[in-house]
């Protein structure tokens, strides 16, 4: 071991025997454990400066302690890049809006990239008002979960091979489990605020989501069967090294960008806060920062929308034909902002669809649709065509 | 979930001014509703009666706000039937000009509003670019964007300014061009046709009937224009179409909103070319004789009347008005019953709400 | 129908049909070209309307107004066809102690809300309306703001 003066060392994390990640080198972990070979080398070598010789400062450039803080920063390294990539969607989608409808868009700061943070800021100032009548712990628990749940699942997303909180055997679907938690969420929130505008919106949210979820598992199930896998890391391998899904599954990612459009719940498929006719839907009754999470969760929502479009469909973090090992994670993101450029795009030239007519979209055209994707996938694989 | 009643207003999106839908629901479908009015009510009639009659031109600006260079029209066209003076033929084009100037800026204004209601802010942004044009003109011709006070009794207030012929033919041959592009959002777009096209149906009788006025009654196929069958100022001698579709769907009445602008369009066109040289105003006496007098004109949203009783007096006896929207709301319980609740903005979106003129 | 249906009556053809079937109960008080203005008795107002709806065709009724004269009442009605833009003005006088009339809410769905801003801000009551309150004003105002009797502030 390194001398404790000599701190800036940057030892290699895999080193660390109690390194989690098995033979896979983890980026975000890498940074995390960097960070804290800085700043808990910095305290350990003044510490021994004030007291030579003490056990605490070898205590805390030691494995263990070294390992427990590199994770918890990896968190929060993850939960930034997602943030910020966050932001920058929120940022894109308002340009590209006021692009199209001909008006100034976000204004502050460069290219107005701040105005977000902005909002943020105005939003936390606001006061923090429970109606009287409302059922409190509804109320409130219901923006945790859905913010929770959203940051959580976005948090989960694989931004490359060596950029992944967790690498699980059935990412996908844990993924998907958790995306579905914040819909039914909605359903809690409209009913505990005690208004009628909130509660039709609930229930919209769940007419809505039984609707949508039906045929995008379909396509998740068509998706995991080709790549003989439900962990992401095989199914872009698989893609990689054949053909990305996009071109088999075409009507897969078609069906997958409505659903996911109406999971995000965006025009034209935002009909749980409809403002023509509920003022703003589930979200009435909210307000200050409750709504600016809520605000923020639906764009976290719209990033994992996309992620998992461009992991599905578009072969996640790799490129064909070219070499594609630098900056992986820069080649996906540009692949979820070309597809969220898609989900704007719609928003600017659509109008809002009617209940029935979701519906109507959601079991006769969007769930045939699903199964006819499955069945070509299943052909596929039998005629050992993919 | 049993029925329930919903107060959707008077600070409602869809409520395009103060005024309160009842609605009671069953789940999402629209069993019964009551419209509530009268959150502006200003005694605007009663207040008529203590000022004198050229007190009152600036007053039925505030009518309406995107209507206004109609209602003063309409008033001063009263006011001259009661005082029996013709009104010079310049001034009579100019006021036919301005009428269409207000019309298309309105229906824009509407179109605008009908955007927002479908969930489209695309819509809205692009029409109220494009009415940004016509406020222009309206500020070269009056001073003013919305509120003009432009016709006097006896005429208008100034003739056209230097160019006003040029620009108003460029802004008229550019905006036809673009309301295609506004269109291409709209009818190409299958979710707007499919929110649009049959709902809030009614047939042409009950149209009739329920009194529905202006374009909301041509979009159920009665085929009437106060400007063509009751003609006024000039438009007798000018050569255009009355925009009238059978549908009787919110669709139907879409459609007879976006023809008018392209007529407007061509009533201006025509109107430009003929304009004889002359006074553009006469001088109007103090007081009026005794006497009753109705005068009808189409405004933007209708057809809108008033019924003027003089007393020999500088002021009116009593001056009462009828206003189109007034009407139409009425009606607006036939119109959503057994529609959804998404519905309701897309039917009384194409009523084209003015609560300045409807509760006076 | 036994009586021949004017889809667009000229304005000869109103004052002389009007005229053969209610005689003295209404008087005609002069015509312009595309305006008849006639006058009738309270009595026979249903009937005649019923007549202009059914057999003129006046299909809508654009206004109903309440005038105060002081010493009566005139309710004003404008009807309107639609297939040659003439328009009836029917008025209906009634005596300061008795402001009833019948209501033509039933034959024109349009004259609903005229009838109840005319009750409401001139309390005439128009018997047999299907909702008869008040709409514009608060539904506790006692009186009835547009009479003559009803002063405003700085009115002289």
């Amino acid at each position: 071991m390194a001398p404790i003066s000599n701190w800036v060392t940057f030892a290699n994390p895999m080193d660390n025997p109690l390194y989690q990640f098995g033979a896979v080198y983890n980026l975000p972990y890498d940074v995390g454990y960097k960070i804290w070979q800085l700043l808990g080398g910095l305290i350990a070598w003044l510490l021994d400066v004030l007291v030579p010789g003490n056990g605490v400062s070898l205590w805390l450039v030691g494995n263990a302690v070294s390992n427990a803080l590199a994770l918890v920063l990896m968190i929060i390294v993850v939960f930034a890049v997602c943030f910020i990539v966050n932001l920058t969607m929120i940022w894109i989608e308002r340009k590209v809006l006021g692009r199209l409808m001909d008006r100034r868009a976000t204004r502050i700061g460069p290219l107005g990239y701040l105005q977000c943070l902005g909002d943020g800021l105005k939003t936390f100032l606001k006061e923090h008002i429970v109606p009287d009548k409302a059922d409190t712990k509804g109320y409130m628990w219901a923006v945790s979960i859905i913010i929770g749940s959203s940051v959580l699942v976005a948090g989960m997303i694989p931004l490359s091979y060596r950029f992944f909180l967790a690498d699980y055997g059935s990412g996908l679907l844990i993924i998907f489990g958790l995306f579905s938690i914040a819909p039914f969420m909605i359903l809690v929130a409209g009913w505990s605020q005690n208004n009628k505008y909130a509660l039709l919106g609930g229930m919209r949210a769940a007419a809505q989501m039984i609707s949508y979820e039906v045929p995008m598992l379909v396509v998740f199930a068509s998706v995991a069967l080709m790549a003989g896998s439900f962990n992401i890391n095989e199914i872009v391998g698989y893609q990689n090294d054949n053909v990305w899904f996009i071109v088999p599954q075409i009507i897969g990612f078609v069906v997958f960008m409505i659903a996911a459009t109406a999971e995000a719940e965006r025009i034209p498929f935002d009909l749980p806060e409809a403002e023509a006719e509920l003022v703003e839907g589930w979200q009435t009754e909210y307000g200050g920062m409750k709504w600016g999470l809520i605000m923020l969760s639906d764009y976290f929502r719209g990033y994992v929308a996309c992620a998992l479009g461009a992991i599905m469909f578009l072969g996640g973090w790799t490129l064909p034909f070219v070499d594609d090992s630098f900056l992986p994670e820069i080649v996906f993101l540009l692949k979820v902002i070309l597809l969220f450029f898609i989900m704007v795009w719609t928003r600017g030239t659509l109008c809002r669809i009617r209940t029935d007519q979701i519906l109507n979209i959601g079991w006769k055209i969007l769930l045939p649709l699903a199964v006819l994707n499955l069945f070509v996938v299943v052909v596929l694989k039998v005629g050992g065509l993919v | 979930m049993s029925k329930m009643w919903v107060t959707m207003g008077p600070q409602h999106p869809f409520s395009h001014g103060l005024w309160t839908l009842k609605v009671q629901v069953d789940g999402e479908v629209i069993q019964d509703a009551e419209p509530v009015i009268g959150y502006l009510h200003r005694g605007w009639e009663k207040e008529c009666e203590n000022r004198t009659y050229p007190q009152i031109i600036p007053m039925a600006d505030r009518l309406c706000y995107s209507a206004s260079m109609t209602w003063s029209h309409l008033y001063c066209k009263v006011a001259e039937e009661a005082m029996e003076i013709e009104v010079p033929e310049r001034a009579q084009y100019i006021r036919v000009i301005a009428d269409e100037i207000c019309r298309i800026q309105s229906h824009l204004m509407w179109l605008a509003a009908m955007g927002t209601d479908l969930g489209n802010l695309t819509i809205f942004l692009w029409a109220l670019r494009e009415r940004e044009w016509f406020l222009d003109l309206n500020v070269k011709l009056c001073g003013q964007r919305l509120t003009t006070n432009f016709p006097r009794i006896g005429g208008v207030r100034n003739d056209m300014p230097y160019l006003f012929e040029r620009d108003l033919m460029r802004v008229v041959d550019l905006f036809e061009k673009r309301l295609w592009d506004i269109i291409a959002l709209t009818d190409d777009n299958a979710i707007f046709m499919s929110r649009m096209q049959g709902v809030g149906h009614v047939t042409r009788k009950e149209a009739a009937n329920l009194g529905l006025t202006g374009p909301s009654m041509r979009g159920c196929g009665v085929n009437f224009d106060v400007r063509r069958d009751d003609p006024y100022m000039v438009y007798d001698e000018l050569d255009w179409e009355v925009a009238v579709c059978d549908d009787g769907d919110s669709y139907g009445r879409y459609k007879v909103r976006i023809e008018e602008m392209f007529q407007s369009c061509e009533i201006i066109r025509q109107a430009v070319a003929k304009m004889p040289d002359g006074p553009t105003r006469v001088k109007a006496p103090r007081n009026v004789p005794e006497g009753t007098h109705v005068a009808r004109l189409e405004d933007p949203r209708g057809e809108s009347l008033m019924y003027l009783v003089s007393d020999g007096t500088d002021r009116p006896y009593r001056l009462k008005v009828r206003s189109p929207i007034f009407v139409n709301v009425s009606a607006s319980k036939r119109l959503v019953q057994g529609g959804r609740m998404a519905d309701v903005p897309a039917i009384m979106g194409t009523i084209d709400m003015c609560l300045g003129e409807t509760d006076r | 129908m036994t009586e021949q249906f004017y889809e667009a009556p000229t304005v000869e053809q109103v004052s002389e049909l009007v005229a053969a079937k209610f005689g003295k109960a209404v008087q005609l008080k002069g015509s312009k070209p595309r305006r008849v203005y006639m006058s009738a008795d309270k009595g026979v107002l249903f009937e005649l309307a019923t007549y202009i709806h059914d057999v003129l065709n006046f299909e809508q009724a654009s206004s109903v107004c309440a005038v105060d004269y002081e010493s009566h009442m005139t309710v004003v009605y404008h009807l309107s066809n639609y297939f040659n833009g003439m328009m009836i003005e029917l008025t209906v006088d009634l005596a300061n102690d008795d402001l009833t009339v019948a209501s033509v809410a039933p034959i024109w769905g349009g004259a609903n809300w005229h009838e109840r801003e005319t009750y409401e801000l001139f309390g005439i009551v128009f018997e047999g309306h299907p909702k008869l309150e008040r709409l514009l004003t608060p539904a506790d105002y006692q009186f009835f703001p547009f009479r003559r009797s009803y002063k405003l502030r700085r009115s002289d």
